[in-house]
């Protein structure tokens, strides 16, 4: 059911620039939004500096200069590197990131591909970019990037599992894998009698919110989960070797990563792009739909960075021990909770 | 077969052995890591060549002199006052306290005394600088594990610290100021109070850290009996200052050494911890930054009034003989050993510095850690380059 669809019929390829092109802002400007509000703006105010000022107002244009500062670097490549991985891993951890945003709707009809079973697809190919990880740190021929590369591989698969299990309960309570459906079952849904605001799913699945959000630190890695670019012990780990372009595209990833991740937390917990009081269904979603997942996402990001900025990181084993010990069973506890209430009520 | 004996031969030795070593069951090799000399976490150039199994280190070497600046040598041919411009930059993040036992040495061998009013305000600039250093240490040992925060919070507050230093010596890092029976200048119109403003700083900002540092959680479990020095393995092998005082054992040489400071005259306690694990020397250097706060402000308010500088000759030559004095430095014991040949400038001038002792101990402590520990544990260690290599 491919429902972008316009007052005037479009041709295959006109469709596919604008959605290309959408696809492109979709990613980029959450980005950008997060590197410039958190990365910039908040963190410098939580270590008492002001951060960029010069670049645009308040710093705003600060962003293009970076961009541009990265796109006249060389791009150097260690002689001992496996060049063609080398160049690759950046592209294929970026295309984890463009795909996780393909199923993540932004109103009743703005979305890439509506399928059934979206979720699933969005927990898969966030794996990806475990690959493009890998090969970084192996094809850099450097032993810090290859103790990062080992070390990032090690963490995202542990937390693979808590995430996949956290979004769980979420499934179980929406009764779909389609997120589309997980947003309309939040928005029709009531707390008790009461369907003023829907029934975001933060209320009922609230652990599974914690958890998926421990998971999704670990995911991008950042502190306290951020051992694989630990940059006191092992330099930057696999982003070691890269400069320029290169580690641009890392960059981009990481923080596209991080938007979408958020956006993924505010559309199966805080309700996505349904904003209470109206009717979900109403066409009007299709043009504020993406003002209030971008809301919910700097909502939910703010979390993810107030971790970040405050928080010393754990050992390696002792990321393991959390991940195994405490977030698995206690996300089983809470699919055995979900499933057993949703039987009986 | 021979007996191997030469120090250098053996680690070589067990650097092969890692090297070659094989994992029966898993089929894997080790490792050699050079961390350093340019690396993000060693401030300075230290490098330490870790053997690795795995992320596990089998042996550990810290190699020195990356730095060396030959200041025992360069003070031969410097007259007395001028050497305290060298020794300024052996610790340089708590300058003034590297020339007081230099500038103590001599004048034991001149046999003046500075004026009380002269030692209580040296008293006060010398704590002055332990808390310029051990803030540093403070947010930085976050930044080793991670949190980036802390160390800007310490950069803001150690800049009053800094200004004040300043505001008397005229210099932040580098002040220049201890002279051979008395100090350069009187302290300027208005410090005192400025200076109470500052400890009140101090103060909230050591509490910030013993919230944000030592009472995270994520803290405590990185250093919470990790690289645990105990007592007697950390005084052979020469430990001091809160290294040493964290391992359980109470020596602080400004309670147990009178050496012409005004540390005898205040109220003030030496803090110590049982555990001796990264934890604890944390928490020790915490303490003593509110201890030396403490300190400064009896300091201020018990300055007595008099000249500041004793009579001494305009050019000063220092009779023949020899003299030794440490005092208990920012980072641990500092000592020089002056000998003098009755010249204007010292026949030889040796320098006991705590970071070299300190980290000596890094192939015995970092036996058997992860690679994240190698550094929360160095950083607790607390060293400065120029401090080991001089």
């Amino acid at each position: 059911m491919n429902t972008l669809t316009f007052a005037i019929e479009l041709a295959y390829w006109q469709q596919t620039t604008i959605r290309a092109i959408v696809g492109l802002v979709a990613v980029l400007i959450p980005a950008g939004t997060l590197v410039y509000l958190f990365l910039f703006k908040m963190m410098s105010f939580m270590q008492s500096r002001l951060g960029p000022m010069e670049a645009g107002p308040y710093g705003s244009l600060q962003l293009l200069a970076e961009v541009g500062k990265f796109l006249q670097k060389e791009d150097v490549i260690p002689r001992q590197a496996d060049r063609v991985v080398f160049k690759a891993a950046p592209f294929v951890v970026l295309i984890s990131t463009f795909l996780l945003v393909l199923v993540i709707p932004a109103g009743p009809d703005a979305i890439f591909i509506d399928i059934d079973t979206g979720i699933f697809l969005a927990l898969a190919v966030s794996s990806i970019s475990v690959i493009g990880i890998l090969m970084a740190g192996w094809a850099s021929s450097s032993k810090y990037s290859l103790l990062g590369g080992l070390r990032a591989a090690g963490q995202l698969i542990a937390y693979e599992l808590p995430l996949v299990l956290a979004v769980m309960g979420v499934v179980i309570q929406a009764g779909t894998l389609n997120v589309q459906g997980i947003v309309m079952a939040q928005a029709e849904g009531e707390i008790f009698g009461y369907g003023g605001i829907g029934n975001p799913f933060i209320f009922t699945q609230f652990l599974g919110f914690l958890i998926f959000l421990v998971a999704v630190q670990a995911e991008l890695t950042q502190p306290p989960f951020d051992m694989p670019v630990a940059e006191s012990e092992i330099v930057t780990g696999y982003l070691t070797e890269y400069t320029g372009m290169r580690f641009l595209l890392f960059f981009i990833g990481e923080f596209a990563t991080a938007g979408i991740f958020s956006a993924l937390a505010a559309t199966l917990f805080l309700g996505g792009w349904y904003l209470p009081g109206f009717d979900p269904s109403d066409n009007l979603f299709n043009v504020i739909g993406p003002l209030v997942l971008m809301g919910k996402v700097i909502l939910v990001a703010f979390l993810i960075f107030w971790f970040r900025f405050t928080y010393p990181r754990f050992r390696e084993d002792q990321l393991q021990t959390l991940a195994w010990k405490v977030l698995i069973p206690l996300s089983l506890i809470n699919i055995v909770i979900t499933g057993v209430l949703k039987v009986l009520v | 077969m021979s007996q191997v004996t030469s120090p250098q031969q053996l680690a070589y030795i067990a650097g092969q052995a890692a090297d070659a070593r094989v994992n029966i069951e898993l089929e894997t090799e080790g490792m050699t890591l050079n961390i350093g000399p340019q690396h993000p976490a060693t401030h300075g150039t230290l490098r330490v060549i870790v053997r690795l199994d795995g992320e596990r280190v089998v042996a550990a070497e810290p190699v020195m002199g990356y730095m060396h600046r030959g200041y025992e040598k360069l003070a031969e041919v410097r007259t007395y006052p001028q050497v305290t411009t060298l020794v300024n930059r052996i610790d340089w993040l708590g300058s003034f306290a590297n020339e007081v036992p230099f500038i103590l040495a001599a004048e034991r061998l001149m046999e003046v005394e500075a004026p009380p009013r002269a030692k209580w305000i040296r008293t006060a600039l010398f704590e002055l600088s332990r808390i310029a250093n051990v803030v540093l240490f403070l947010g930085d040992m976050g930044v080793q594990l991670g949190a980036i925060t802390p160390v800007f919070l310490a950069f803001r507050d150690r800049e009053f610290v800094l200004n004040q230093i300043e505001s008397v010596t005229g210099g932040r890092f580098h002040p220049n100021f201890d002279r051979i029976g008395g100090l350069k200048d009187d302290l300027p119109k208005g410090w005192i109070e400025e200076t109470k403003g500052v400890l009140d700083r101090i103060r909230s900002f050591c509490d910030e850290m013993e919230t944000l540092v030592a009472g995270n959680e994520i803290f405590q479990s990185r250093t919470r009996g990790i690289g645990v020095i105990p007592a007697d393995i950390g005084l052979s092998y020469g430990l001091s200052g809160a290294n040493i005082r964290a391992s359980g054992v109470d020596w602080d040489l400004r309670r147990d050494s009178d050496v012409g400071l005004a540390h005898g005259e205040l109220d003030w306690k030496v803090w110590t911890h049982p555990d001796g694990d990264s934890f604890s020397r944390y928490w020790v250097r915490l303490q003593e930054v509110r201890e030396a706060c403490r300190m400064v402000e009896q300091c201020l308010d018990g300055i007595p009034a008099g000249p500041i500088m004793a009579k001494v000759p305009r050019i000063i030559k220092v009779p023949a003989g020899e003299a030794y004095v440490e005092t208990e430095n920012p980072l641990g014991v500092m000592g020089y050993y002056v000998v003098s040949k009755g010249d204007l400038v010292p026949y030889r001038v040796k320098i006991r510095s705590a970071s070299f002792n300190n980290v000596s101990i890094t192939p015995w402590l970092l036996k058997g850690v992860y690679v994240p520990d190698v550094i929360s544990i160095l950083a607790s260690l607390y060293f400065i380059l120029g401090d080991i290599d001089r």
